[in-house]
């Protein structure tokens, strides 16, 4: 018994430990003590997409809806902070093409403001979706949020006067800390947790597990769904938001459909249904994305030019990657758990036990 | 507007819609079997459409054999895609099998990209099939005439494939219910595979006839046909290939109506087919000619 307090404590100063050792090495970069420019641009990249990812963990994995319209809500939210943003005098500028609409040539909101507007107007977008779509069976949701994300993209491109059309927006104003990225993206993960250990959040997981038996038991789908669905967006328009600040441009081409495809691989990696597996996953798929980007150049070996490396051969990989998983791990790193440190003793335990078994982990 | 013009654009209108309805027919015959939208079929007709470019000009066949080709190397594909990506997870959860189906259809597309590089490449010009024909005042290529006739024919040979033939009749059971027709000793496996040939080979035809009319290939050109005809599919009542067939026409009209008749959206044009799906999930959930299917607990 003792012993197991005694435990607990270990534990628990390890984990502050580890957690004293991540801030102080974002202070180091973000004083520019260590690392580059480089660097610290994929880090705040991965903080990005942390964010939507666990928001599409969200809807996908914990209330079991398909939902494929991240980049949809990301254009909304990235749209939302470069049009309110972007400093009056250099407004000419940019719109040196079409004017902007009068409306809104006049109005420059902080980031912080414009930031949580466009993930309310991504919340909202996706309530007026979810309120059709979300009465019928899943499989709708799927094609119905891949269209509105396209329609959402064709829109940008249209609609010269509010959004510049195909040229998209520049001198979006950049963020002076990379505090803003992490900051952002630790509020989220913690208010996403936070709201799956809640009454609602326990109500999601029923609706994933069986509808129906979810609505015998008293549970509003419609209402739950629509509201997993629509703060899943809030979080993606926010992600979006940060997206913009930190290119520093927007334009219609970012917000291909194909990138909600990056967030499934996530996703699916970390374990549909794991907010931590999802955070890893973030990490290592955003991260893998930028080093194997030497897949893409010619390689030489041994004055031997090795014929498949050439242009599109990382997301080659990549689409591959996410077939192998869903085909043969379908759990994930971590399936449904969260990381802790039971379950890394566990998997230790496992691998020492049976080397030559069925192991479930990637 | 000229009645010339209307008459023009009614065609081009029937001719694209029944391009779709090619599209849709194997979009619905694979739900209403597997309840799977299989999101690979438009890359299917877009390799459908790069095959049919090197048989061509790379390997200078004439164009019926380039076709027959085409057919059959469409066909392989499907069967691999289905032996690969989703026979091994057909007792899986139904999740996973849909993210399956999403990451063949991106294998697939950054693989055409990988190999035959984003720029997009000429469709053969077949002289059979482009060759313009003057009715009255209005110009119509051959393939915008003969489109709409082929597809109503090949309607009619999967209509008799489905009600007339034996396997025809296991696939109405194992669409019916799944399980039962596998305690039948359905072979299911068989039924599926001849249900992606079907699929495939009228994807094939229309890639053949989408060249003709817009001879420019891409390996993303599959993703915005195949998403509208999956919408044409279920306006029209997903798993009834009648149904899908009237909805991609319906499609195809209100797509080149919109554009005829409201310039200044034409912009747009890609984004109707999403308004109709909202309509109908709205309005009409089960489609036009779809039957309602109530859940079993």
């Amino acid at each position: 018994m003792i012993e197991k307090v005694e435990n607990k404590r270990i534990r628990l100063l390890i984990n502050i430990f580890l957690a004293a050792i991540f801030v102080a090495v974002i202070v180091l970069l973000d004083t520019k003590k260590i690392g580059d420019d480089y660097i610290r641009r994929v880090l705040n990249l991965t903080a990005i997409y942390t964010i939507v990812s666990v928001s599409m963990n969200l809807v996908n994995g914990f209330t079991g809806l398909f939902s494929l319209g991240q980049a949809g809500f990301m254009a909304i939210g990235a749209y939302t902070v470069a049009l309110f943003t972007v400093p009056l005098q250099v407004r000419p500028n940019v719109f040196y093409m079409v004017p902007q609409n009068p409306i809104i040539a006049q109005i420059e909101l902080p980031f912080a403001i414009a930031l949580i507007l466009g993930g309310l107007l991504a919340a909202l977008a996706a309530i007026l979706i979810g309120i059709p779509v979300l009465r019928l069976k899943s499989d709708y949701l799927a094609i119905a949020t891949l269209g509105f994300s396209e329609i959402i993209r064709i829109v940008c491109t249209n609609a010269k006067s509010i959004t510049n059309g195909a040229l998209g927006i520049k001198s979006i104003p950049e963020m002076p800390t990379m505090w803003v990225f992490f900051g952002v993206a630790i509020i989220s993960v913690i208010i996403i947790y936070l709201l799956i250990n809640s009454s609602y959040g326990r109500a999601f997981k029923a609706i994933r597990e069986d509808e129906i038996a979810a609505e015998a038991m008293g549970i509003n789908l419609f209402k739950h769904k629509v509201m997993s669905f629509a703060i899943g967006a809030f979080f993606a328009g926010i992600g979006g938001g940060l997206l913009a600040s930190l290119l520093a441009t927007v334009d219609p081409r970012q917000f291909y459909f194909t990138v909600t495809y990056n967030f499934l691989l996530i996703i699916v990696l970390g374990g549909m249904g794991s907010i931590s597996g999802t955070v890893i996953a973030s990490f290592l798929v955003t991260a893998g994305l930028e080093v194997l980007r030497f897949f893409d150049e010619p390689l030489t070996l041994f004055g031997v030019n090795i014929p498949v490396f050439r242009p599109g051969f990382r997301m080659v990989i990549f689409s591959l990657l996410l077939m192998v998983l869903v085909l043969f791990f379908r759990n994930g790193l971590l399936g449904q758990k969260e990381l802790s440190w039971k379950v890394i003793h566990n998997w230790f335990n496992r691998r020492g036990k049976k080397k030559t078994g069925k192991g479930g982990v990637a | 507007m000229t009645i010339e013009l209307f008459m023009q654009q009614l065609a081009n209108g029937i001719s694209i819609g029944s391009l779709y309805a090619l599209l849709a027919i194997g979009y619905t015959m694979v739900y209403g079997i597997l309840r799977l939208i299989n999101f690979a079929h438009g890359d299917i007709f877009m390799m459908a459409a790069y095959f049919m470019v090197f048989s061509i000009i790379n390997f200078k066949l004439p164009w019926y054999i380039g076709a027959v080709i085409v057919i059959v190397a469409s066909v392989g594909l499907g069967l691999l895609l289905e032996r690969t990506a989703y026979r091994p997870l057909r007792d899986a959860p139904r999740m996973s099998i849909m993210i399956s189906a999403i990451g063949a259809s991106f294998f697939l597309e950054n693989l055409a990209t990988y190999l035959f590089t984003g720029v997009p490449k000429g469709f053969p010009d077949i002289k059979v099939l482009t060759k313009p024909v003057s009715i009255g005042n209005i110009s119509l290529s051959v393939s915008t005439i003969i489109t709409p006739f082929v597809t109503i024919i090949l309607l009619y040979v999967v209509l008799f494939i489905t009600n007339k033939t034996k396997i025809g009749m296991a696939m109405r059971a194992v669409s019916k219910d799944f399980e039962t027709a596998r305690l039948m000793g359905i072979n299911i496996n068989k039924v599926i595979a001849t249900t992606f040939i079907i699929g495939s080979s009228l994807a094939a035809i229309g890639a053949i006839l989408w060249g003709s009319k817009y001879p420019s290939v891409m390996p993303l050109m599959g993703v915005m046909p195949g998403l509208k005809c999956f919408i044409a599919a279920v306006l029209g009542g997903i798993g009834n290939t009648t149904g899908a067939v009237l909805g991609g026409f319906i499609l195809g009209m209100a797509e080149i109506m919109l554009v005829t008749f409201l310039q200044p959206l034409t912009g747009y044009r890609d984004a109707i087919a999403f308004v109709i799906l909202i309509i109908v999930l709205l309005v009409k959930p089960t489609g036009l000619l779809g039957e309602k299917v109530t859940d079993k607990v």
